[in-house]
């Protein structure tokens, strides 16, 4: 990246003398206009590198770089970044105008100009007839578009979302991420977004950052991310995996050869593990795991005989619990109305089609 | 049955602590002269006494005077007092709280000496701004404490959220911080105000003729002669405190529905 907007480098933050790292040696841009996600568990980091951006934590070492210029150790009222808090912290004594006005007047705009942006930014998250409300007297979802509103009226170089739809339902927490990606679309604005939902960063984001116990396990597109994980973590994290331990018979290149703890030998691609005789996870996604009634020739070759456990009826897909080989348990999805499946109880066979597997080095056991 | 107990132990005690006050509010429409029940007669002439005094009605005036102004002190004392102790954490907060809650605790009788020791040399006694600066440091611990309970109900990522919009520490506490703790902070100085209407040590030690206040006007009338224009002055301090009351329960009846929203 040429100029990025933003930029960690070697960022560390440790809470106490001797405490354990809640972000270690972090190295991130942020190019201008992108939406970027920082993705993770609770405690993985992400909300402390956010809140170090916005200048609510100092970090302990390392700089942060805003448009070139480090700004690891200024004022957070001096950063002139937006940000959108969880609990939206509006202002209660405000209308929804003044507290979408307040950036402004702190800025000094005049009052003509002040209503004007005022007006553009209620617009622009439609709600132009809340100008005199009171927070308190809007929904949740209209009161984060307010926080929305606030944050970018000033027009800020970025925008920080700390896990903004937390509070929301489902149905309109799906909703706004469909308005926040249109927003960021329509406006350019760059975003850097932070939340544990792996569904929603793959919604909104242009590119993704997966944090966990304070490093960045990868940072990629949403699609990279999903298709090509680097890490047994990611692979995990990000959709659903089928997380099968092995030990790796042979190794050419990425090709691999792995025998699975519960038996049978597969292919798999290697994406981040060792040579012949090391340990590791092969990741397989559900809805690549082909599963077919007992003629296991319908499959092909390599197809690996299994046993269907549980058949979950999900409306538009069903979700199969297969057990295979000596304690091992796969899970499959498939289309709903879609092909004959055996009974539960009774045999079948599972195949996936070439690369969908991979090959990971265990996670180190968490202490 | 163990009900009947229960209330019946309530009114005695209400009883116990409104007696007093409730009887000396008859006396005060007395016609006769003397601490006497039953009345002889009812009348306002210890009324018309007291608003005709030079003795009573310049310690009126200084007792309203004093009391605004010291609890003008104490408030903007007190407030931002309050809110660095909400902010502060660990062994510096309870050393703070401490320093500024002992006028609370510490005996008035020993206040009002280290006073007059203190003002001494600064030639602060028998002046009204001694008596201010006095009433101030008795009643901002009041100030404090209510304003840190108002502080319990206030969201500190406001601030936060202040910040994110470009205003400074100052400014976010101003525009942001004391409009929603302002029921608080009128409590507060209406209790720092009640302080110092009823306050008679430190004024006995620390006024001069040209300081004197209500209570102290009424201790001194009560050694010199016992006029029944006293009990008018005892009623009048009644009613104030009764009003100064209302208005603090209805600070906080708004606070809390604020806090509710």
């Amino acid at each position: 990246m040429a100029d990025p907007l933003v930029r960690f480098e070697g960022v560390r933050k440790t809470y106490g003398a001797s405490g354990p790292a809640a972000v270690q040696a972090l190295d991130l841009d942020i190019a201008r206009g992108e939406l970027l996600t920082l993705l993770g568990p609770s405690g993985s980091g992400k909300t402390t590198t956010l809140m170090m951006l916005a200048g609510f934590e100092m970090p302990t070492a390392g700089r942060i770089l805003l448009e070139g210029r480090d700004i690891a150790h200024t004022a957070p009222h001096r950063r002139g970044i937006g940000v959108v808090f969880q609990s939206y912290a509006l202002f209660p004594h405000m209308s929804v105008a003044e507290n979408v006005a307040f950036p402004l007047s702190v800025r000094g705009v005049s009052r003509a100009e002040r209503e004007e942006r005022v007006r553009k930014a209620l617009a622009m998250v439609r709600l132009e007839g809340f100008a005199d409300r009171r927070p308190q007297q809007l929904s949740g979802g209209q009161q984060q578009r307010v926080a929305l509103a606030r944050a970018m009226v000033f027009e800020p170089p970025i925008v920080l979302l700390d896990e903004p739809l937390g509070a929301l339902d489902k149905a309109l927490r799906e909703e706004m991420q469909l308005e926040i990606r249109h927003l960021h679309q329509r406006l350019g604005v760059t975003m850097m977004y932070v939340t544990h939902d792996q569904a929603e960063a793959l919604t909104l984001s242009d590119r993704i950052a997966v944090f966990e116990g304070g490093r960045i396990r990868q940072c990629a597109d949403p699609r990279r991310l999903y298709d090509r994980p680097t890490d047994a973590f990611v692979a995990g994290f990000v959709g659903e995996n089928n997380l099968l331990p092995g030990t790796i018979e042979t190794r050419d290149g990425e090709d691999c050869i792995i025998r699975l703890a519960c038996g049978p030998v597969v292919a798999a691609t290697a994406a981040d593990c060792g040579g012949r005789g090391e340990s590791c996870l092969v990741a397989i996604r559900p809805e690549r795991v082909a599963v077919a009634g007992v003629t296991a020739s319908d499959l092909g070759e390599g197809a690996l005989p299994a046993i269907l456990q549980e058949a979950i009826f999900l409306g538009d897909h069903v979700r199969l619990r297969l057990s295979v080989g000596d304690g091992g348990e796969i899970l499959a999805k498939r289309p709903a109305g879609v092909g004959t499946l055996p009974e539960p109880g009774g045999p079948a066979a599972i195949a996936w089609t070439e690369g969908a597997a991979f090959a990971f080095r265990p996670p180190p056991a968490r202490v | 049955m163990g009900r009947a107990v229960l209330w019946a132990a309530g009114v005695l005690v209400a009883l116990f602590l409104l007696a007093p006050i409730v009887a000396i509010v008859p006396l005060s429409f007395s016609a006769g002269s003397f601490l006497f029940y039953p009345l002889p007669g009812l009348s306002l002439r210890w009324y018309q006494d007291f608003f005709g005094s030079d003795f009573w009605l310049p310690a009126l005036w200084n007792s309203l005077g004093i009391g605004a102004a010291a609890a003008a002190l104490a408030t903007v004392l007190g407030t931002p007092a309050a809110f660095g102790l909400w902010r502060a954490k660990g062994a510096f907060r309870a050393v703070a709280m401490g320093v500024v809650l002992a006028p609370m605790v510490v005996p008035v009788i020993v206040v009002a000496v280290a006073l007059l020791l203190a003002f001494g040399p600064l030639g602060l006694v028998a002046t009204h701004t001694g008596l201010v600066v006095a009433h101030a440091a008795l009643g901002a611990p009041f100030v404090v404490v209510t304003v840190l309970a108002s502080l319990e109900g206030f969201d500190p990522v406001q601030l936060r959220a202040a910040a994110a919009c470009g205003a400074g520490p100052l400014r976010a506490f101003f525009r942001v911080c004391l409009p929603q703790i302002a029921p608080g902070v009128a409590a507060g100085a209406v209790f720092a105000f009640a302080t110092s209407l009823d306050e008679v040590v430190v004024a006995l030690f620390v006024a001069g003729p040209a300081q004197r206040t209500l209570p102290r006007q009424m201790f001194s009338g009560l050694n010199d002669q016992i006029s029944l224009t006293t009990t008018a002055a005892a009623a009048m301090l009644v009613a104030f405190s009764v009003l100064l009351l209302l208005a603090v329960s209805w600070l906080q009846s708004r606070s809390r529905r604020r806090a509710s929203g």
